[in-house]
Parts: C-alpha cells; structure tokens; sequence
C-alpha cells in the first residue's frame, strides 16, 4: 500500500535502498566506472549535457550512472545541480567558422572550401549487429590520419551570405535573454527560443522537424552545414577589460538552408534555421534548425498553422523535465479529487436512474 | 533529521533567487488572485511534484518557523514525507504534524479543517494555475482575458455544467474569484475547500513550479466561489461521519476494506482526525479498522 495512513517514511527509506541495489546490480559483475561511461558512452553524455545545460563531461557520467542510463532523469539531476551554481556573466559569442572540425558535411554543396570531412559518423555503417563486441573482441584499427587543413573551413552560409543569396544574420547588440533567470514570455524573441530548443527534448524536437517535412509547416530545408568538433570558449570579466579563454568545449552546429522568400522591398532570399548542441549530437542540432525555422513562419508572413510553427505549443512542451515531472505525477496520491469525482459520478447516476424509473412508470401508466 | 546538510544554503535556494521569489510574492499579495510570473527554478524534485510550492517555502521559511507538510490531507503520504525531509535537510527547521503548531503549512490538495490564523501562512502546490487553461489553452488569450476580466467564457462552461447534468459538475480546482477582481484557480483541493479560503486569517500564497507563476489570497480577503442566483455554490456532504472520530462536517476518504464492496470512510485531514480521537471522540468503527488506517491506538 503505497499511500498508507502511517509509516510513508519507512517505505520510501525501504524503496530507495532497493533503488541502490539494483543500480549496482550483481556485485559479480564489475562496476561501471564514471571514465568508461563519459569515453564508451560518449552520445549519452553528450545528450545529457545538451538537454542539462551544463558543460561538464564528468558529472553528466556520473548522472547518467546514477540514473541507471535513464537519460532524462540524467538530464533532471544534471538541470539540479545546475540550478543551484551561481552565474558570472556571458561569454563571448563563440566563432565557429575557426572551429576544429572533426566532421564536416554540407548536402548543398558537392565541395566547398575546407571540403566535406566526415569524421566519426554511423551514417553509412550497415546496422548489423557487432556480436564481435559482445565477447570483447578484437581492437579496433587505429584511425587513418588526415592531411593539414589549408585554407580554413568557412562556413556555408557565408559563402551564400556573400553573394547576398541568404538572409543577412547581424548582432543587434542586445543581451541576449535566459529563460532559466526569467520566466519565458509570449510573443517569445528568438534567442530565448533558440535557448529553450537547445534545452528542449531530442525526441520531442525530432518529431516537430520531422512533421515539417510531411507537410505540417513545410520549409523545404536543405542541410546547408553540420560540423562538429572543438571550440575555445572567452570570457572577458569586467575588471579585466579583455577576454580571457575558458577552455574548449566539443559541440556541433547545424544551419539549415530553407525555402526562399522575398516581398515588395526584398529580392527573394534563402533563410536559416539554427541548431547547436553540446557533444556530438548530430539528430539534436539538426532537429532544432528545422524547428526554428518553423518558428519564424511569423516573421516571413507564412500562414502558421501547424505544430512545429506554434511557438506557445512547442516552446511550452519542450523541457522533458518539466514534461516528465508533470506526466509522472500522476502516480502521486490524488484520492481526495479523485473521491469528490466519485460523490459526483454516484450522484449523476442516482438522478439518471430515478429518470429512468419515472420514465418507466409513465409509459405504464 | 534536522541536521543541515553542508554544501548548500539554509533552506536549499540561493539568497538573490529568494529575493526575487519574494518580490514576486509581494507582488502577488498587492494583486490578490493575480498570477505573477517568475523564474522557477529546477528544484531536486520533479516538476510536478509540489517545486512552485517549495519555491515559495524555501524563500518565506526563518530558522524559526515550524513547518507542517501535507498531501491529500495527510502528513504521511509519501511525497508530503519527501518534502518535510527535504527542509529537515536543508534547512534545519522544526516540522510537525500538528496544524495548531504550524506557522508555514504546505499544502497538496487540502486545505486543512481547523482554522487558520493570522500567524499562519499556507502556501498551496498548484500544478495548473490558470483556471482558463481548460478553456483556453494559450497563455497570450488568458493574459488577456484575466486583463479584461473577460469570464463570460468560464460562466458558460458552468452554465453548460448545469444544463447537461442539472448541477455544476466540477467538484475539485472549483473557480473562486478573489477580492472581487480575478477569477482564480485554487489548485485542486476538492469544492468543500473553498469556502475556507474567503475571509482566511492566514496569508495563502500558491506557487506553480512548472508554470512558473505564484500568486496570493492576503489574509481577510474575500473569495467568492463561482455560481449563479439560481444554483448557488454548495459544498460536497456526507452521509456518515468519520468512521474513526465520528466528525461531520469535514472531508472523509473513502477507503476500500475488502473485495466485497465493504467500504469505510475517514477524515481525510489525518492531524484533525487524530485530535479529535485524542480528545476522547469515537468514531464506530475506531477499535475495529485496520491498523494502516487508524494508526495505532
């Protein structure tokens, strides 16, 4: 009995010790350890960071392992941690055209400078199960090298901003929003929206960009950029008047090509979609350009009708730990509404029989 | 269970995010019934779960405050136990199960039978505070609805209520409107409630975690709630007193005895039951319940 009158307390003491043992598992089995989580299941703890909003390898292992490998209740413990660090400031915007690149692929071109590089990618790879890992088996080769880079790797979008065949993206200068310190407000700017997409769940996303390519809020996008690898990350703290680096941090970047719009003032443009995510996380980035760019329908005068272009719909959706909360607190105790529903229901179907019965005896008579 | 945990500041939030969860609380006693948005903050328990209500705790609770938590009525279902250990944790504060006791009650669903006073606070866990919502699914509509106390849509559903089923078939999250201005939602405590929140001694501040927003009923305001000349507001009533302190006139859960329909119904306000049964009150069936139910004895 879950929600006996007394001794709640020693029942939850009793779960959470069971809860510990299970995690660990057979004891005859080795334990995992936080390193081989954050190298051998590297996706997951990009993942972890991603939807966290937290930078840090280690700790998203250790979620990740306390969490039994439930990556959004990961994402919980990571969101938890974060919440209580106090914040020092913005860093600068990062230049990801001077990223190095350990993968970079563009499906509007056949080859542009830097070329495409593929990297570390399941695309290609026939899913067929490995049964060689499954014994531990052999080493894997060691990767080719590749040459030196010449000439730096530019971005796509650039290369068409050049030649003015993309909408111009320029920094207005404003701060931008975080919806972590202020509560999100409606009609939403599109940095807050680009934050809470960031935040926002892999599924979830993937599903909106998905139903934008089957008609529901068509944009017609093209995979203009993906690239993926390491950045340094500046901060300039007041006092000191310059920026000084921070560190490197691994994330990729998606900017979708979409459909072309243009009015009386403009000539006919392609626009953009955004993506970034921490780690490698290639379905995240891609799903939050097209999502977007689905966003913005107000701003290009396209009839917004759909899902992925309800700015209230997916914004207010997207956290899966507000989702996840929400959903599961159905399992909590709701017997006291629930008995005010049942008073009601016995009543209705009191009245519904004596209906019944007078109709009854009218027909008799 | 009252030893502070180390690492982390005297009742889990930070000071500047309790600042500004109590310029919002402030906010919210100046507009009674106004939901003030603010930054919710991710809490170490799920959303969903009563963090709006933590929130405001966290940021009202003194070293000096007894704290008193309850869920569906009860101190000891599980999650009232989790949120009561958490601010033993944190903050080191006294808790009790006693509401006479209290100066910060939380609560999930229940207001509690005895009344309030004015050194008391009730902070509310409110899952959907926009008592609109059902009706109107887009905050940017109900911002605007609330702003020209535009309710006619609220009293149609009523109205609809009354022509289908001859009476207002709502009987939890019941509509108030407070101070005569906004429409209100009282998170779900069941209609039997309401009536305690009007002319309320005790401060009643309600916090949603997930939707971000606190708003409050200041003490001695008046909290109306919804009805129509002709079918006016009633509470839910019971057959039969508590099986344990034969109350009337109180909140019963209905608890199943066994798979034949047998079937007993209790105070659902354990702290009430338990002073009354303390004062020498018995209820028909006190010495035969089974011991989950009535405790021991």
């Amino acid at each position: 009995m879950y929600v006996a009158v007394k001794g709640g307390e020693r029942a939850i003491e009793n779960a959470h010790r069971l809860l510990a043992a299970k995690r660990r598992g057979p004891t005859d089995t080795p334990e995992i350890s936080v390193e081989q989580i954050d190298s051998q299941l590297a996706l997951s703890v990009d993942r972890v960071m991603t939807e966290g909003s937290l930078y840090d390898r280690g700790l998203a292992a250790l979620a990740i392992k306390q969490a039994r490998g439930d990556l959004i209740e990961a994402i919980f413990l990571v969101r938890a941690f974060r919440t209580t660090l106090p914040r020092f400031g913005v860093s600068e915007p990062i230049d990801t055209a001077a990223m190095d690149a350990e993968r970079r692929v563009s499906a509007t071109f056949k080859d542009m400078p830097g070329g495409q590089v593929l990297g570390p990618t399941f695309d290609y790879t026939h899913r067929l199960l490995d049964f060689t890992l499954a014994t531990n088996g052999e080493a894997p080769p060691s990767p080719a090298e590749a040459d030196e880079l010449v000439g730096g790797m530019p971005r796509v979008t650039d290369l068409l901003d050049a030649q003015s065949l993309i909408e111009r993206e320029t920094d207005d200068g404003a701060e931008a929003g975080d919806l972590t310190r202020e509560p999100l407000d409606f009609p939403a700017d599109r940095d807050l929206r680009l934050q809470a997409l960031a935040r926002g769940d892999e599924g979830f996303l993937l599903a909106l960009g998905y139903s934008t390519q089957r008609g529901f809020g068509r944009t017609h996008a093209f995979t203009g950029e993906i690239r993926f690898g390491e950045i340094e990350v500046e901060f300039a703290p007041e006092e000191l008047g310059f920026a000084v680096p921070l560190g490197r941090i691994s994330l990729t970047e998606c900017q979708m090509v979409t459909q072309f719009t243009g009015s009386a003032e403009q000539p006919p443009q392609f626009t953009r979609g955004y993506g970034v995510a921490f780690g490698q996380s290639e379905r995240k980035a891609m799903s939050m350009a097209m999502v977007d760019r689905a966003l913005r329908a107000k701003e290009f005068d396209e009839e917004a009708k759909s899902p992925a272009q309800d700015e209230e719909f997916v914004l207010t959706h997207s956290d899966n730990v507000a989702a996840t909360g929400f959903v599961e607190h159905l399992k909590l105790p709701h017997y006291v509404d629930f008995q005010a529903e049942l008073q009601l229901l016995r009543r209705l179907r009191e009245e519904h029989a004596e209906r019944e019965d007078d109709g009854m005896r009218e027909a008799a008579e | 269970m009252t030893m502070q945990t180390t690492g982390y500041n005297f009742a889990y939030l930070d000071e500047q995010t309790k600042r500004m969860i109590r310029r919002a609380i402030l906010k919210a006693i100046a507009i009674p019934g106004y939901q003030v948005p603010f930054a919710s903050r991710e809490m170490p328990m799920p959303y969903g779960w009563g963090t709006g209500g933590v929130q405001v705790t966290a940021a009202i609770l003194g070293h000096s405050d007894v704290l008193k938590v309850i869920d569906q009525g009860s101190d000891d279902t599980t999650n009232a136990v989790s949120i009561r250990k958490f601010f033993g944790k944190v903050a080191g504060v006294a808790t009790t199960t006693k509401t006479a006791e209290a100066t910060i009650i939380q609560t999930r669903h229940r207001i509690p039978e005895a009344p309030l006073r004015e050194d008391q606070t009730l902070v509310y866990q409110v899952p959907i505070p926009e008592p609109l919502r059902f009706l109107e699914p887009r905050e940017t509509e109900t911002r605007t609805m609330h702003a020209l106390a535009e309710y006619g849509l609220m009293h149609v559903k009523l109205y609809e209520d009354i022509a289908r089923h001859g009476h207002i078939a709502t009987t939890y999250a019941y509509p108030v409107e407070v101070a005569g201005r906004y429409v209100t939602d009282p998170s779900p405590t069941p209609k039997f409630d309401n009536p305690k929140m009007d002319m309320c001694a005790a401060l009643q501040l309600f916090g949603a975690g997930r939707e971000k927003r606190i708003y409050a009923i200041p003490p001695y305001t008046p909290v109306r709630s919804l009805d129509f000349e002709d079918h006016p507001f009633a509470v839910q009533q019971f057959a039969e007193p508590c099986a344990l302190c034969a109350a009337r006139g109180v909140y019963l859960d209905e608890v199943i005895l066994d798979d034949r329909g047998k079937r007993m119904f209790v105070c659902s306000d354990t702290d009430h039951c338990e002073e009354r049964r303390a004062a020498g009150h018995h209820g028909a069936m006190l010495d035969t319940a089974p011991q989950a139910i009535a405790g021991t004895r």
